[in-house]
């Protein structure tokens, strides 16, 4: 059995994105900057592509720009913000512990350049942040706060309508990261208090290297590209006509079905759940209710996430893990240390993102492999003998 | 995954002499749970020769591989020729290692390093101290 369970590592595409993509490439292929009439149809399909984004997201048209993906998004957002801010003596940014690198390492830029941020710490093992702490971080000097509509990793769902409305009470410009909720959760601009917010397409169906930023009229975008007078002058370089036009496909598929989607995959999700949690020492990463409907993270005592993930591999499952060997950097995934998993635990994590298609069938195989591999491993495990003998105590 | 070379992931999949000695002559272990990587490493010496060596190992592929090829070279092997092991053996052994992953073969050489200072400690031999020098702290544990 092969199953992609990494969906929000991405997705495939989606039949109706591959197709509304189909034409842009050799059809349709004029610059929509050009005068002439195939550069027109071109600029015909970015229009209507930025009206059917707008609609989903309920915002105007002219409050989207283009980019090439959620990173992008983020940082102009972020940057934005704090520019806007910093010409009313504002330099002072709230954010989580949880966020994605996209959003803490522009934070991190801002505070070499002399901004004050403040990461909220989130409650351990759910991930969530409330309205109250924000309230209570707010001061005289904040420019913004960003908080990420559904984590990546534990997939937790934040209270950003609350948060909003606690931002738009208090006049601070409220950003959120809604890269994993765009397409699988309701995003409304104007009712959840945003204003800004960053998507980016191939993490519902859409094509890779294409995002949007959803800025508010009245807040101010800085550039990160210079160039041309794209997107309004906001966002230089000839824009990605394909890839915009099957971002609109797939986020229109995706926002048409996502109820029943959500019904098919919450029940699919927690039975995988309660299956994992049958493995002697393992935890839930993230809230149980409060959750994207395709995600599921554990941790799992005693083994490290590489060789989970290999040997998963090698029984068809692709999957992720926040360990170090699979993060690229020493230490494990800043997210699991953040909700209070301990290194040694956190080491051991496993993320399985489902796709919408996934089956019952497939359910029962993943908790079958994923037992396997667990206990096999821990039949290696110098770490697992010292559980078992009481040498080392059991932390989950 | 292209990552690892066929060598290690035979050896990951595969894994030669997992296991516990009961009674060992010496063991070894290395590395540590935060890291991210433990290694143990049994030895069985009958005479100057490595009888039986077993491993245990806590960690990513790269180290269930590298643990595995260790055993191998040293399965056999007079005591002298095991302590003459080294991390760049292991690695050549696997048909390479990724960069950040050679601390895993590192490690391995270590753990045997350890065993056999265990080995001569707990029979009462004498030794050069210079052939184990204190731990060389992977970067990962500063």
């Amino acid at each position: 059995m092969q199953i992609y369970a990494d969906n929000a590592a991405t997705t495939k595409m989606s039949r109706a994105a591959i197709d509304a993509m189909l034409p842009y490439l050799d059809k349709v292929y004029g610059n929509p900057s050009s005068l002439h009439s195939a550069g027109q149809r071109a600029s015909e399909a970015l229009v209507a592509a930025r009206e059917r984004i707008a609609g989903i997201l309920g915002a105007k048209p002219q409050e989207l720009t283009f980019t090439s993906g959620g990173s992008e998004a983020d940082n102009q957002a972020i940057i934005s913000a704090a520019k806007m801010g910093e010409k009313s003596g504002k330099k002072h940014i709230i954010s989580t512990a949880i966020e994605h690198h996209a959003v803490l390492h522009t934070l991190k830029k801002l505070e070499n350049e002399g901004f004050t941020v403040t990461l909220l710490p989130v409650e351990p093992v759910t991930g969530l942040v409330t309205p109250q702490q924000v309230a209570d971080a707010i001061g005289e000097d904040t420019a913004l706060v960003t908080v990420m509509y559904a984590n990546n990793e534990i997939g937790t769902v934040e209270p950003i309508a609350e948060i909003g409305a606690v931002c738009r009470e208090r006049g601070v410009l409220f950003h959120t990261d809604a890269v994993q909720a765009a397409g699988h959760l309701p995003i409304d601009v104007r009712v959840q208090n945003i204003d800004l917010l960053s998507l980016s397409a191939h993490k519902f169906g859409g094509p890779k290297g294409v995002g949007v930023l959803y800025a508010r009229r009245g807040v101010r975008l800085t550039n990160l590209i210079e160039g041309g007078a794209q997107e309004r002058g906001k966002r230089a370089g000839t824009e990605n006509i394909p890839g915009i036009v099957a971002m609109a496909a797939a986020l229109e598929e995706s926002a048409a079905h996502m109820d029943e989607a959500s019904a098919h995959l919450i029940p699919l999700r927690d039975k995988l759940i309660a299956g994992l949690a049958r493995i002697p020492h393992s935890a839930l990463n993230g809230d149980p209710d409060k959750r994207l409907p395709g995600n599921v993270n554990f941790c799992f005592e005693g083994i490290e996430g590489e060789s989970l993930l290999l040997l998963l591999d090698d029984k068809g499952v692709c999957a992720s893990s926040g360990s170090a060997c699979t993060s690229g950097s020493l230490d494990p995934s800043h997210v699991l240390l953040a909700i209070g998993r301990v290194h040694d635990v956190a080491h051991g994590s496993l993320r399985l993102s489902l796709g919408t298609d996934v089956t019952e069938a497939e359910i029962d195989y993943l908790i079958a492999a994923v037992a396997d591999v667990v206990s096999y491993l821990r039949g290696m495990s110098p770490v697992w003998r010292d559980l078992q003998t009481g040498k080392r105590a059991y932390i989950l | 995954m292209a990552l690892y070379s066929e060598t290690v992931m035979d050896h990951f999949r595969n894994p030669r002499n997992v296991g516990v000695i009961d009674n060992a002559d010496g063991v070894g272990e290395v590395g540590n749970a935060k890291c991210g990587d433990i290694m143990t490493m049994y030895l069985k010496i009958d005479g100057d020769t490595i009888s039986d060596v077993k491993f245990e190992t806590f960690g990513c592929g790269s180290a269930i591989a590298s643990s595995s090829m260790a055993t191998e070279l040293i399965k056999g092997k007079p005591v002298s020729e095991a302590l003459q092991l080294t991390n760049k053996a292991v690695a050549e052994a696997l048909d390479g290692l990724p960069a950040h992953k050679l601390h895993c073969s590192v490690l391995a050489e270590e753990a045997i390093k350890a065993a056999l200072k265990d080995y001569y400690d707990k029979h009462g031999i004498e030794y050069d101290h210079s052939l184990f020098p204190d731990c060389a702290h992977c970067e990962g544990c500063e």
